[in-house]
C-alpha cells in the first residue's frame, strides 16, 4: 500500500529544521557571555552541563571526557556570541547539545573508537560549519600557544606582560629589572619579532 | 633600530595612539611604500591574532574556575561511567530472557520423559534381590574352592611386601651358608632370599663385619634342598691386574638375574685400601653382595660400592675376608656351624655361559626387612 499524499507532507515537515525564535532570556546570556560575565556562564554551566555529561558517559565517555567536550562547546557559543550573533534559531539547549554530540563523534573516531552513531534522545540541529570554523580557530590559538611556549623565559612572560595583561612599558620595565622603559621596549621588539617569526612559520603550514 | 622604529610607530598607529599630524603623514607613508603598508596589514593581524589567543586563555581559565567552584558547592555533580555489566544487562536483557525461560521448558521436558521412562522403583527391588541370591550363592562355591587350594598350597611361603632394601648373595657351603655385604644386612628386622625360581627362604645373620663389608648367612628353613656340590671355587692367592671378571646378581626387582662383565683396574680400592680390590665394570643397587668371578670360575671378591664421583669404579671386597669370617666362626665355640670350603672349581674350563648356567642356582636375592 502507497502512503498517500497527506502523510508524505507531514514526514518531510518534521525532517525540515524547525525555526525557532531564540527566548529573551537566552539572548542576554549570550550577550552576557561576549562581555566575559561570570554570572553567564556559571548559568549555562548549571542548566545544561548535566545534560551534556549524560551524552557522554552514556556513549563511552568519562566525566573528564564530559567536562573537556562541554568547555569546548562553551567556547564555541562564547566564539558566536563574540562575532555579535545572538540568535540560535534553537533552544539553547538543543544547541549545546548538537555541538557536543558533534565533538564527541569527532573524537571519538580519532580514538579509533568507531561508533555507528550516538543514539538522539533530544532533536539537534546542524553545527558542521560553525564547528570547521571552531577547529580552525583552535588551530590558530594552538599555534600562538606553542610558539610562546618556544621563544622560552623572559620572552615569554615580557610579552605577556605587554599584549595580554596589557600593561605599560614603565610598569614592565620596573616589575623585570630593566634599567628605563626604552631598554625594556628593546628586548620586547627582540622578543616580539622571533615570536611573530615562529607563528608565522607554522601559520604558513596551518599546522601547529 | 630603524625597524624597531617603524614596528613601535605601527603598534601606535593601530591603537590611535598617534597625535592627528603623526598619523596623517604615517598614512601618506603607507600609501607610497608598500612594503610599509604590508608590515600594517601583517601586524595587525598578528596583533589581532594576540587579543584573541589572550580572550581565549582568560575564558578557558574562567570556565575551569566555573567548574571547580560548582562542583564544590554541588551544582553539578561528576558522575562515575556506568559499568559495562550494567550497559551489557541493559542490551541484552531480553534475550537473557529468552533464553532462561527455553532453559527453564527443557529442563521441565526432560524430567517429565524421564520420570515416564524410569522403569517403577519396585521392579527394580525384586531384580536386585534376585541377583542377591545369585551373588550368595557363587560366593558360597568360591569359598569352598578357595578352601580346599589353601589346604593345597599350604607349604608355599610368602614373606610380607615391601621390604627395606635388597641385595644379591652366593652359597659358599651347598649346606645353606651364604655371603653377601654387610651393608645389606645390617639393621635388619628379618632378612629372606629368594632364589632365581621364586621360591623363599628365612635366613639367619651369623658373621657380620662392617669394616670388610662381609656377612655370612645361614638358611633356617627346613624347604630348602642342600646342594651337594657347589661349581665354583674361592681364590686362595691375590688376583692379577687386569683380570677378566665377571659377575651375576639381582639389581632388578624381579627375581631376573643380570650378568656383567669387566676387569680387575688396580690391586687395592678407594684410597689403597688394602682389604678391597677396584674393578671396572658396570654395577647398579641391587649387585651389592655379588660374587666377582674369574675366568675360571673362582670368587676373588665380594662386590660392595661404587665411587659416585667416578665412573666405572666399583669395589669389592677381597675373597681373603670371607676366610677371616669363616676363622672367626669357627673360633666362636658355642658356634656349631661347620662352614666346610669349596672344593675346586668344577667349573673351570668351560664357557661363560655354561659357567653362568651352574652358578645361577647357587644364587639368591637378599632381602631385608
Amino acid at each position: 500500500m502507497r502512503p498517500d499524499f497527506g502523510l508524505l507532507l507531514i514526514n518531510l515537515g518534521i525532517n525540515n529544521t524547525v525555526y525557532v525564535k531564540t527566548d529573551p532570556r537566552e539572548i542576554a546570556l549570550l550577550e552576557g557571555l561576549a562581555k566575559d560575565d561570570r554570572q553567564a556562564i556559571e548559568t549555562i554551566y548549571k542548566q545544561h552541563y548535566n545534560m551534556v555529561q549524560t551524552l557522554i558517559i552514556n556513549n563511552n565517555g568519562s566525566a573528564d571526557d564530559a567536562r573537556d567536550v562541554f568547555q569546548e562547546a562553551m567556547i564555541v557559543l562564547y566564539e558566536k556570541a563574540r562575532s555579535g550573533t545572538f540568535e540560535l534559531n534553537c533552544l539553547l539547549k538543543t544547541y549545546i547539545y548538537s555541538v557536543c554530540r558533534r565533538l564527541w563523534l569527532k573524537r571519538l573516531q580519532q580514538q579509533q573508537k568507531f561508533v555507528s552513531d550516538i543514539e538522539n534522545v533530544s532533536e539537534t540541529v546542524p553545527v558542521e560549519d560553525e564547528l570547521e570554523a571552531h577547529g580552525q580557530r583552535n588551530t590558530e590559538f594552538q599555534m600562538m600557544e606553542k610558539a610562546m611556549q618556544h621563544i622560552g623565559e623572559p620572552c615569554r612572560s615580557l610579552l605577556e606582560a605587554f599584549y595580554i595583561q596589557k600593561r605599560n612599558m614603565l610598569d614592565i620595565a620596573g616589575h623585570f629589572g630593566y634599567t628605563n622603559a626604552d631598554n625594556a621596549k628593546n628586548q620586547k621588539y627582540k622578543c616580539l619579532m622571533r615570536l611573530k617569526k615562529l607563528f608565522f612559520a607554522a601559520y604558513k603550514n596551518n599546522t601547529p | 633600530m630603524e625597524e624597531m622604529q617603524l614596528l613601535d610607530a605601527v603598534e601606535r598607529y593601530l591603537n590611535n595612539e598617534m597625535p592627528a599630524d603623526e598619523k596623517a603623514f604615517f598614512e601618506q607613508l603607507r600609501k607610497t611604500n608598500p612594503e610599509v603598508d604590508q608590515l600594517v596589514v601583517e601586524h595587525s593581524m598578528f596583533l589581532q591574532q594576540m587579543d584573541r589567543f589572550s580572550d581565549w586563555k582568560q575564558y578557558k581559565a574562567t570556565l575551569h574556575d566555573v567548574h571547580s567552584e560548582l562542583l564544590e558547592t554541588g551544582s553539578i555533580q561528576e558522575k562515575a561511567p556506568r559499568a559495562t555489566v550494567v550497559q551489557l544487562w541493559k542490551k541484552y536483557q531480553r534475550v537473557v530472557a529468552v533464553a532462561a525461560s527455553i532453559a527453564g521448558i527443557t529442563a521441565l521436558t526432560i524430567s517429565a520423559i524421564a520420570y515416564y521412562f524410569a522403569p517403577k522403583p519396585a521392579s527394580e527391588i525384586q531384580l536386585l534381590s534376585r541377583e542377591l541370591a545369585n551373588i550368595k550363592r557363587t560366593q558360597t562355591i568360591t569359598d569352598k574352592k578357595i578352601n580346599a587350594l589353601t589346604g593345597q598350597a599350604s607349604t608355599r611361603f610368602i614373606p610380607p611386601a615391601d621390604p627395606k632394601s635388597g641385595g644379591t648373595g652366593f652359597l659358599i657351603d651347598g649346606k645353606g651358608y651364604l655371603v653377601t655385604s654387610a651393608h645389606i644386612v645390617a639393621n635388619a628386622d628379618s632378612v629372606y632370599i629368594q632364589n632365581t625360581k621364586g621360591d623363599y627362604f628365612k635366613v639367619s645373620t651369623l658373621y657380620v663385619n662392617k669394616q670388610t663389608d662381609i656377612a655370612v648367612l645361614k638358611i633356617v628353613d627346613n624347604r630348602y634342598q642342600p646342594i651337594k656340590n657347589l661349581p665354583y671355587a674361592l681364590q686362595k692367592n691375590l688376583a692379577d691386574l687386569g683380570e677378566d671378571v665377571f659377575t651375576m646378581g639381582f639389581p632388578r626387582t624381579s627375581t631376573e638375574i643380570v650378568y656383567n662383565k669387566g676387569y680387575l683396574s688396580a690391586k687395592t680400592g678407594y684410597n689403597g685400601d688394602t682389604t678391597t680390590y677396584q674393578l671396572a665394570i658396570s654395577a647398579n643397587p641391587g649387585n651389592s653382595g655379588g660374587p666377582i668371578f674369574n675366568h675360571s670360575g673362582e670368587v676373588i671378591g665380594i662386590l660392595s660400592g661404587k665411587q659416585t664421583t667416578a665412573e666405572g669404579v666399583v669395589f669389592s671386597s677381597r675373597t681373603r675376608n670371607i676366610f677371616t669370617a669363616l676363622h672367626e666362626i669357627r673360633k666362636d665355640s658355642t658356634n656349631e656351624d661347620r662352614i666346610k670350603l669349596l672344593l675346586p672349581s668344577s667349573i673351570k674350563g668351560l664357557d661363560r655361559i655354561q659357567q653362568i648356567k651352574k652358578i645361577e642356582d647357587c644364587m639368591f636375592m637378599v632381602i631385608r626387612y
